[in-house]
């Protein structure tokens, strides 16, 4: 613990930025992320494996896609609904990326007023990203139960190409798994934060440690990286 | 130890520049994140086809990705350390996107030429 005070004290003096200051942190035997603290720090590192793993499903359906000799259903017309008349391509979907990149707004926003320890608004904004991702959720079970009644399953579909079914089901399936983990974790800390945790520096039920508000960026780095995800979701299935 | 903790988060707290932009920046990019997807949306609306199509929809979409980790998710205010340690390895995606290129031009090719009805 000793050794450890000098480092953490060396810390405070300025550190050089720009490309000096990348390889000032990455040299010399030291603790590399100067000013993030572990959470943070750790959540960057699961979500760039999260990373990985969306790329090899995207790589994947990529390969299946181009390899096919069947032609591959028209995404614009599978995902096409009737609304007050009108034939409109893809309406679902966009309407589900609107509602997702509102959930990524009121998160940013939670966590601001969280570093300004504005607890009722960082709990509020957060319920409301919950509200909204928990929505996605819910149009993406109309989508899948619509698609199901249409006859799509992994191994088939009445409009061409088989390996649709089963990226459609896979890609979207486990993103918006990670939307419901999303969800129940943002519950978790509105909870906390609404109960003031955080400013009366409460044990925590699991850990025992106490929390801070930095807790709150870390969900929503989880939260934005999920919006990340079905932005590239979106143009690579469904637009292209 | 309870007081030293707290202290240390008060010192740390206004400290991250990261934590105390205005509210109008994210209204800002949450403006823009609706103007681009709608933007993308419409290509697919108005049934843009060809090149047209795949650079506008990936302009788009690397446009919104850009945004929400830029800002929304503060790299844009972390040090280079951290910000290259996640943003350069997904890089590694594009060899694996390559080799995947390739090796589906081959199973297409095995396919019609040897797995073609009629033939």
């Amino acid at each position: 613990m000793n050794e450890i005070v000098p480092t953490v004290a060396s810390a405070e003096i300025a550190r050089p930025a720009g490309w000096r200051g990348f390889v000032a942190d990455w040299s010399s035997d030291q603790k590399a992320f100067r000013n993030v603290s572990w959470g943070k720090a750790m959540m960057w590192v699961f979500l760039l494996s999260d990373t990985f793993i969306f790329g090899s499903f995207l790589i994947g359906y990529m390969t299946v896609r181009m390899s096919t000799v069947v032609p591959w259903p028209n995404p614009s017309e599978v995902f096409a609904l009737e609304i007050a008349g009108h034939h409109l391509p893809l309406i679902l979907i966009a309407i589900m990326t609107f509602v997702l990149i509102s959930s990524s707004g009121t998160m940013a926003m939670a966590v601001n007023f969280g570093y300004r320890r504005d607890r009722r608004k960082t709990a509020i904004l957060m319920l409301a990203t919950a509200l909204l991702g928990a929505t996605f959720v819910g149009m993406q079970a109309f989508e899948w139960s619509k698609l199901i009644a249409e006859g799509v399953r992994p191994w088939g579909n009445p409009w061409g190409a088989e390996q649709f079914g089963a990226s459609f089901f896979m890609i979207t399936g486990f993103h918006g798994t990670h939307v419901t983990i999303g969800v129940i974790f943002l519950l978790i800390i509105a909870r906390k934060v609404w109960r003031g945790d955080f400013d009366r520096e409460r044990r925590g039920f699991f850990t025992s440690r106490k929390g801070n508000y930095e807790i709150v960026e870390i969900t929503g780095l989880y939260w934005h990286f999920v919006d990340l995800v079905w932005v590239f979701i979106f143009a690579l299935f469904y637009l292209w | 130890m309870s007081g030293t903790t707290s202290t240390a988060v008060a010192q740390t707290a206004p400290q991250g520049e990261t934590q105390h932009h205005p509210i109008r920046l994210y209204l800002v990019v949450w403006g823009w994140l609706f103007i681009l997807s709608t933007c993308s949306y419409l290509v697919d609306y108005f049934g843009l086809v060809g090149y047209l199509r795949w650079s506008l929809i990936l302009i788009f979409m690397m446009a919104k990705a850009g945004l929400i980790v830029a800002v929304f998710m503060h790299m844009a205010w972390e040090r280079l350390a951290l910000a290259y340690a996640i943003l350069l390895p997904p890089l590694a995606l594009l060899v694996f996107v390559g080799i995947m290129v390739f090796e589906s031009h081959y199973t297409l090719f095995s396919r019609l030429a040897f797995f073609a009805p009629g033939s």
